[in-house]
């Protein structure tokens, strides 16, 4: 059995509708994470001690616990929950379990954001007597959020790796696809280093673009370098 | 609460495959991060070619994909055989964590300040010298607290063993869940405190990390 072109041209068209799949469940779960981070962070603010350690405890049990298993949980155990429980689809479950699973880590990033800015900024807004809303929207926010832009980017891309996942609870992705076209003809070589060589296609210029965003962006935030000019005889 | 104990022991059975693999993956992942890591410093370019292709290829594609492709494609091309399915996914999870953690092990030893590669230079050290006494005692501190991330990352990535036939926890547990449709909900919360509780350890060890990686490195 060596590689062999059929294979090729016969398993494209199922991966690349796949693709699509994967694509869109990329973006869709992305912006669940990105929603349930703010939960997060907004829930961790409230100065209540018992309140912020239990949310602290939660995230870091999402945190290291496996997303195959919450998402089995989901799929599988969700539905025999008393009281609460229903039956949700492969996608919804997709969408929940991963998007629950990274907002723990985007959660973490909107914190970091939040507490680079300067002390002094804080207290410049309250002697200004700034509304809570205009000191968030007006000077904290607008500070935050740049520097953790490459960051919030990565996680793009972690995130697309991960939803190959769903395919193990029915999610009709590239994975899935070339499995199916596998255990037909019994060839998995040539679809499965296609999916490979699409994800790759994929997510490398996405990763080489955020590290040129993030090498400009430290650059601006460079507290050293405050005009943000490039010095071109410098070798970074 | 019979049931508990019954779920209990059979999960049980699966924790010492969870174990090895993490154990195995993780010591061959180490390896496989400071070669890439040195392989991307090296003089020569085709090395450093060779470990850029190696690290961008593992980096870019999913861990779940490569590990189907170890476990189902590998043995069709050129007949190689991983002599066995635990193999498949040790060297998978190595080859894809150690790609990541070349460019920790990379990153750390740039970002030793210059002055220290310059002072071993006027003490007249060899290159070999430089590395071994000067710089990696200072760049692996720098490695440590991201080296504990990556083995919680890789404790989670063991569950994907249980899709190639390997019987660990989730394996267990998803087999007893298939029998005990009604139980499912205390199957899963349970796996998942298993897991939880193998990563409480390594939670802390990599807390321990942060404290000791700026112990000892000169700052510019």
């Amino acid at each position: 059995m060596t590689w062999n072109w059929n294979y090729v041209v016969e398993s494209l068209p199922a991966i690349f509708q796949g693709m699509w799949i994967t694509l869109g469940l990329t973006i869709a779960c992305y912006l669940f994470a990105m929603l349930f981070g703010f939960v997060w962070t907004f829930v961790r603010r409230i100065p209540w001690r018992p309140l912020q350690m239990a949310v602290a405890f939660i995230m870091e049990f999402i945190r290291s616990t496996p997303p195959l298993v919450q998402l089995f949980f989901l799929y599988y155990a969700w539905p025999m929950v008393p009281y609460v429980g229903l039956t949700l689809d492969p996608i919804t479950v997709a969408i929940i379990g991963l998007g629950v699973h990274f907002s723990t880590y985007i959660a973490e990033i909107y914190r970091s954001g939040i507490e680079s800015i300067d002390k002094g900024q804080w207290e410049a807004a309250t002697a200004l007597n700034l509304s809570l809303k205009d000191k968030w929207t007006k000077i904290i926010l607008p500070q935050a959020i740049p520097p953790t832009i490459p960051m919030l980017g990565n996680y793009l891309i972690i995130m697309f790796k991960e939803v190959p996942l769903t395919s193990t609870i029915g999610v009709a992705g590239m994975l899935h696809a070339a499995n199916n076209f596998g255990s037909k003809n019994f060839a998995y070589l040539e679809p499965l280093t296609l999916v490979a060589l699409f994800f790759l296609v994929m997510s490398y210029p996405t990763a080489v673009l955020f590290r040129k965003l993030e090498q400009r962006m430290n650059r601006r935030f460079d507290k050293n370098n405050p005009t943000g000019k490039i010095d071109k005889g410098v070798v970074t | 609460m019979s049931d508990l104990t019954e779920i209990f022991s059979v999960l049980m059975k699966g924790i010492n495959i969870t174990i090895t693999v993490l154990i195995a993956s993780a010591i061959l992942s180490y390896l496989v991060a400071f070669i890439a890591g040195f392989g991307r410093l090296s003089n020569n370019i085709f090395i450093r070619k060779f470990t850029g292709f190696y690290v961008e290829v593992f980096r870019g594609t999913s861990l779940i994909v490569q590990l189907f492709w170890f476990y189902y494609a590998l043995p069709g091309l050129f007949d190689i055989q991983l002599s066995s399915d635990f193999w498949a996914a040790v060297i998978a999870i190595a080859m894809n964590y150690g790609a990541y953690m070349s460019e920790i092990v990379r990153g750390s030893i740039l970002s030793v300040a210059k002055g220290q590669r310059e002072a071993a230079t006027a003490l007249n050290m060899s290159r070999f010298q430089r590395m071994r006494l000067v710089i990696l005692p200072q760049a692996v501190r720098m490695m440590l607290p991201e080296f504990g991330n990556y083995l919680i990352q890789m404790l989670k990535a063991t569950s994907l063993v249980s899709l190639v036939g390997l019987t660990d926890i989730l394996y267990h547990g998803d087999i007893f869940r298939s029998t005990h449709l009604s139980l499912a909900p205390t199957v899963y919360i349970l796996i998942l405190i298993f897991y939880f509780i193998l990563a409480l350890p390594l939670i802390w060890l990599t807390r321990w990390a942060e404290k000791q990686s700026s112990k000892g490195v000169a700052s510019e």
